[in-house]
C-alpha cells in the first residue's frame, strides 16, 4: 500500500491504473465552452470566414453576405450547442437553404462551411486547454457529438430544401405542359405536346376532368399533332378521358392525330366509334363551335 | 335511407345520398319507375353528386334505371358526377353507356329543355 502524502497531490494518483472521473457534469463543460466561444465570437467569426474565403466556398454570394449569414449561422451554431434544441437548428438549416439554394449554393458548400466552422472552434479548444489535456479530452466528449450532430442536421436540412424545390419544379412543369385552355364559352382546348407517359397521360386526364368541371365545358378539343408516338396504355387512356369528359357532359374532339398515330389505334383495335376525330385543329375547332350552336361568319376584309 | 324524389314539372329528380347500400338502390329503381308512371314524368333528373365513389352495382342500377325508364318513354339524365369519381369509373370499364350525362342539376335541366323543345 503506498504511503499517503500531502493532500495537494492530484487525486488520481492515490490510486494508479485507475483514473478518477472529475465531478464536472457534461452540461457544465458545455456552458464553459460555449461561454468561451461566445467571448471569442468575432475573433473566431472572422477566422472562419476567412477560411470559407480561402477554400473559395460560397463563390455566389458576395462578402457582405457571407459575413451576414455567417452571422447568423455562428450564432445558431452556439446556440444549438447550449440548448441542444435541434428542432431550432433543423428549422433554421431549411430557412437557410430557403435563402441560398435559389443563389446556386450547392450543397458541397453548405456541408464544406458547417464543417470549417467545426474545425474553427476545435482548434481554437485545443488552443485554450492545450495546458490540461485531460479537461481537453472532457471538452471534446461533449463538444464532438453535439458538432457532429449540427452538421448532420443542417446538411439534412439542406438536401430536404433542394428535394422540396425540386418536387416543387417538377410539378410546375408538369403543369405547364398540359393548359387545359378555354378559347371559347363552354369550349376548352388541350393541346398536347411531347412525349406522355403513362403518369403525364393520367395526370392530363385529371387535370381536364376539373377542367371540364370549372369552366362548365360542353366540349373538349384534345390536339395530339405535338405527340409523335403512342403506345397501347396512352392509347388506352384517351379512350378512357373520352369516356369520362362525357360522364361529365362534356363532348370531346380528339384531333391532330398523325398517321402513325391512326396506324397504332387502329392495330390496337381502339373502338374508334367511342372516339370523335377530326383531321386538324382548326377544323376541330370548326366542329366545336358548331356542336355549340356558333355560327362564324366573316364580315370584312383583314386590314 | 330514403332518397329524395321532387317534382320539377314534367321532370323528376332525385338526388342521391353517399353510401348508398345495395337495398337503397334496389328500392330506388322500383320506387323511380312507379313514381314516373304516377306523374306521366317525361324526364328524370339522378343528381349523384353526394357520391364519392360509384361501384359496379350501382353503375349497373343507374343503366337499369335509365332503360326502365326509357320503356315508359321517359328520358333519364346522371348529373353530377366527380372528376375523381369518373375517372375511377372508366378505368374500371363502367362507362354509363346509353344513358345520359350532365355537368350538374342545371345543365340537366337545359339538356331536357333542348330536348323537348326538338321533339315537340
Amino acid at each position: 500500500m503506498s504511503k499517503r502524502e500531502g493532500g495537494s497531490k492530484d487525486p488520481g494518483s492515490r490510486h494508479p491504473g485507475v483514473e478518477l472521473v472529475r465531478s464536472e457534469a457534461p452540461s457544465e463543460l458545455l456552458r464553459e465552452l460555449v461561454a468561451h466561444l461566445r467571448q471569442n465570437r468575432t475573433q473566431l467569426r472572422e477566422e472562419w470566414v476567412v477560411r470559407i474565403t480561402e477554400t473559395r466556398l460560397l463563390t455566389a454570394m458576395t462578402k457582405e453576405e457571407i459575413f451576414a449569414e455567417a452571422t447568423s449561422v455562428y450564432d445558431s451554431y452556439v446556440e444549438a450547442l447550449e440548448t441542444e434544441a435541434f428542432e431550432a437548428l433543423q428549422a433554421y438549416a431549411r430557412n437557410l437553404s430557403e435563402r441560398i439554394i435559389p443563389r446556386g449554393v450547392e450543397t458541397h458548400e453548405v456541408v464544406g462551411i458547417v464543417l470549417l466552422l467545426r474545425d474553427v472552434l476545435a482548434r481554437s479548444l485545443f488552443a485554450k486547454y492545450q495546458t490540461d489535456f485531460k479537461k481537453l479530452n472532457r471538452i471534446l466528449d461533449a463538444y464532438e457529438p453535439a458538432a457532429n450532430r449540427i452538421a448532420n442536421t443542417v446538411a439534412v436540412g439542406f438536401v430536404q430544401e433542394r428535394e422540396r424545390v425540386i418536387r416543387q419544379q417538377q410539378e410546375a412543369i408538369r403543369e405547364l405542359s398540359t393548359p387545359v385552355l378555354q378559347v371559347r364559352e363552354r369550349l376548352l382546348i388541350l393541346p398536347i405536346i411531347g412525349v406522355i407517359d403513362p403518369q403525364r397521360a393520367r395526370q392530363l386526364t385529371e387535370q381536364l376532368l376539373r377542367g371540364i368541371r370549372t369552366n362548365r365545358a360542353k366540349v373538349v378539343v384534345i390536339d395530339i399533332t405535338g405527340v409523335a408516338a403512342m403506345d397501347l396504355t396512352v392509347a388506352n387512356n384517351l379512350v378512357q378521358t373520352v369516356e369520362a369528359s362525357r360522364l361529365l357532359g362534356a363532348t370531346v374532339i380528339v384531333t391532330g392525330l398523325s398517321p402513325e398515330i391512326a396506324q397504332t389505334l387502329v392495330t390496337i383495335g381502339v373502338d374508334l366509334g367511342k372516339m370523335n376525330t377530326v383531321g386538324d385543329l382548326q377544323g376541330g375547332i370548326e366542329q366545336a363551335e358548331r356542336l355549340l350552336g356558333y355560327k362564324v361568319e366573316k364580315l370584312a376584309e383583314p386590314r | 335511407m330514403e332518397v329524395p324524389i321532387l317534382k320539377q314539372g314534367a321532370v323528376l329528380i332525385a338526388t342521391f345520398q353517399a353510401a348508398l347500400s345495395d337495398a337503397d338502390l334496389n328500392h330506388l329503381r322500383m320506387g323511380l319507375v312507379q313514381q314516373v308512371v304516377k306523374f306521366r314524368s317525361r324526364a328524370v333528373i339522378v343528381d349523384v353528386t353526394a357520391m364519392d365513389v360509384m361501384d359496379s352495382f350501382a353503375s349497373r342500377t343507374l343503366r337499369e334505371i335509365a332503360h326502365m325508364i326509357r320503356l315508359r318513354g321517359a328520358e333519364t339524365v346522371i348529373v353530377g358526377i366527380q372528376p375523381e369519381v369518373a375517372f375511377a369509373m372508366v378505368q374500371l370499364g363502367l362507362t354509363l353507356e346509353g344513358v345520359a350525362t350532365a355537368l350538374d342539376l342545371e345543365e340537366g335541366l337545359a339538356y331536357l329543355t333542348q330536348k323537348f323543345k326538338n321533339t315537340d
